[in-house]
């Protein structure tokens, strides 16, 4: 449990660069997931093309279940792009992970709490421009002062905790399953008895964590949706 | 007091805000968004909603050929009605024929026999006035005859009274 992060300055910009490595190789992966599951498109679907049309109809269900489909549908590349980034982020630490010069280069990227609170400002901040671009400025203003003006602050407020929450529930997930995978790694190496006894768990905690991984891509691609909503839509 | 460490919030966690790990990853993820766009939600999208219309064109087409079955299958039942009722008036007019026909012969046969009957009657009836005739004709004859015998025979009044008891006799069987 001593690893370090890789550390790197840059045009004054600090990088750690096992996150910049993890991130392109989840998008690598985003995307020849998709590519190969859209290559030979077919009216009657077979393989692949069967799986990402699975895909965007369950996206397609969270939405639905959000928002009415005139408004939403714009959303539905986004919501995609989230649920295949995130879920392939989760379940990129999960077989193992690497440490060179007990520096941790490979990880789950979600497991970094900039990259969780990054996507999450992002996805809050498009809420804030769909509403504008939906509503205009005028009905989005007002929209902080409902049902009371006293509200305003909590308004405020509500952004912020919205944005935090989103952002640290994934990143609480998926940190705490790979810090416990590297402690029963650990274990694991300390001799044969412990090894033979950590094997169990580490197999249960593994499966666990994948459980893990896809219920928050979910969650995330659903809160997304349902800030998105709040914000768009005009019945609050 | 290991995890309290601010340090190790990330797993080997540096200090400070990795302002460049934000960039990149929004740019990462904006680039992501729009090559899957681009080269995957879009062609995918696309042929579920060829798709779509392709069902719905087929199901379209379906109910109407259902519909153009329906309206054949209509057509041939009346035309079959209207078959087997043309069928039943032929019928019926073929036994009205026949019954007709039936009764033509009969009657003419009746008309024919009383025909018969009568010319065999008027036949008899001729036939009785020449065998009268003859008879008149006969017995004019014999009364002559009688006559002219009791004229020549000169008798007795018994014997003659005698001979014209046996010739009307005779007559008579004869007759």
């Amino acid at each position: 449990m001593e690893h370090k992060a890789p550390h790197l300055e840059l045009l004054g910009l600090t990088f750690n660069p096992s996150n910049i490595l993890m991130i392109t190789i989840a998008s690598v992966i985003v995307f020849i997931i998709a590519v190969l599951g859209s290559r030979s498109l077919q009216m009657r679907p077979s393989g692949m093309q069967n799986f990402m049309e699975w895909l965007i109809d369950f996206v397609k269900g969270i939405i639905n279940s959000t928002m009415d489909w005139k408004t939403g549908g714009r959303f539905l590349t986004l919501g995609l792009t989230i649920i295949m980034y995130i879920f392939v982020s989760n379940m990129l630490g999960l077989p193992f992970a690497i440490a060179v010069d007990s520096e941790l280069w490979w990880k789950s990227p979600t497991a970094d709490p900039t990259i969780t609170l990054t996507l999450a400002v992002m996805v809050v901040v498009l809420t804030h421009f769909y509403a504008i671009k939906v509503k205009g400025t005028k009905s989005y203003g007002s929209e902080f002062f409902k049902p009371m003006k006293f509200m305003f602050p909590l308004k405020i407020i509500e952004e912020f905790a919205n944005t935090l929450t989103l952002g640290l529930r994934l990143y609480g997930n998926i940190y705490a399953g790979e810090v416990l995978l590297a402690l029963l790694a650990g274990a694991g190496t300390a001799g044969i008895f412990a090894g033979v006894l950590s094997f169990l768990p580490m197999m249960v905690w593994q499966g666990f964590s994948i459980f893990v991984g896809v219920i928050q891509a979910f969650i995330f691609t659903m809160l997304t949706m349902v800030y998105m909503a709040h914000k768009v839509s005009d019945e609050h | 007091m290991h995890f309290l460490n601010p340090d190790n919030l990330v797993l080997g966690a540096g200090a400070g805000v990795n302002t460049g790990d934000i960039l990149f990853q929004l740019l990462a993820f904006i680039v992501l968004l729009f090559l899957l766009r681009k080269y995957a939600w879009g062609p995918l999208m696309g042929i579920m909603k060829k798709r779509e219309e392709h069902i719905s064109n087929e199901i379209n087409e379906a109910e109407k050929s259902r519909k153009e079955a329906q309206s054949y299958l209509d057509e041939q039942t009346a035309a079959l009605k209207e078959a087997r009722k043309e069928a039943q008036a032929l019928i019926e007019a073929a036994k009205k024929q026949g019954e007709q026909q039936g009764e033509d012969i009969l009657r003419a046969a009746r008309e024919e026999a009383n025909r018969m009957k009568e010319s065999a009657l008027s036949e008899i009836d001729r036939e009785k006035e020449q065998a009268v005739q003859t008879l008149r004709n006969e017995v004019a004859t014999l009364s002559v005859q009688i006559a002219s015998k009791v004229i020549t025979k000169e008798l007795d009044e018994q014997a003659q009274q005698k001979l014209v008891n046996d010739y009307l006799k005779e007559v008579g069987e004869g007759r």
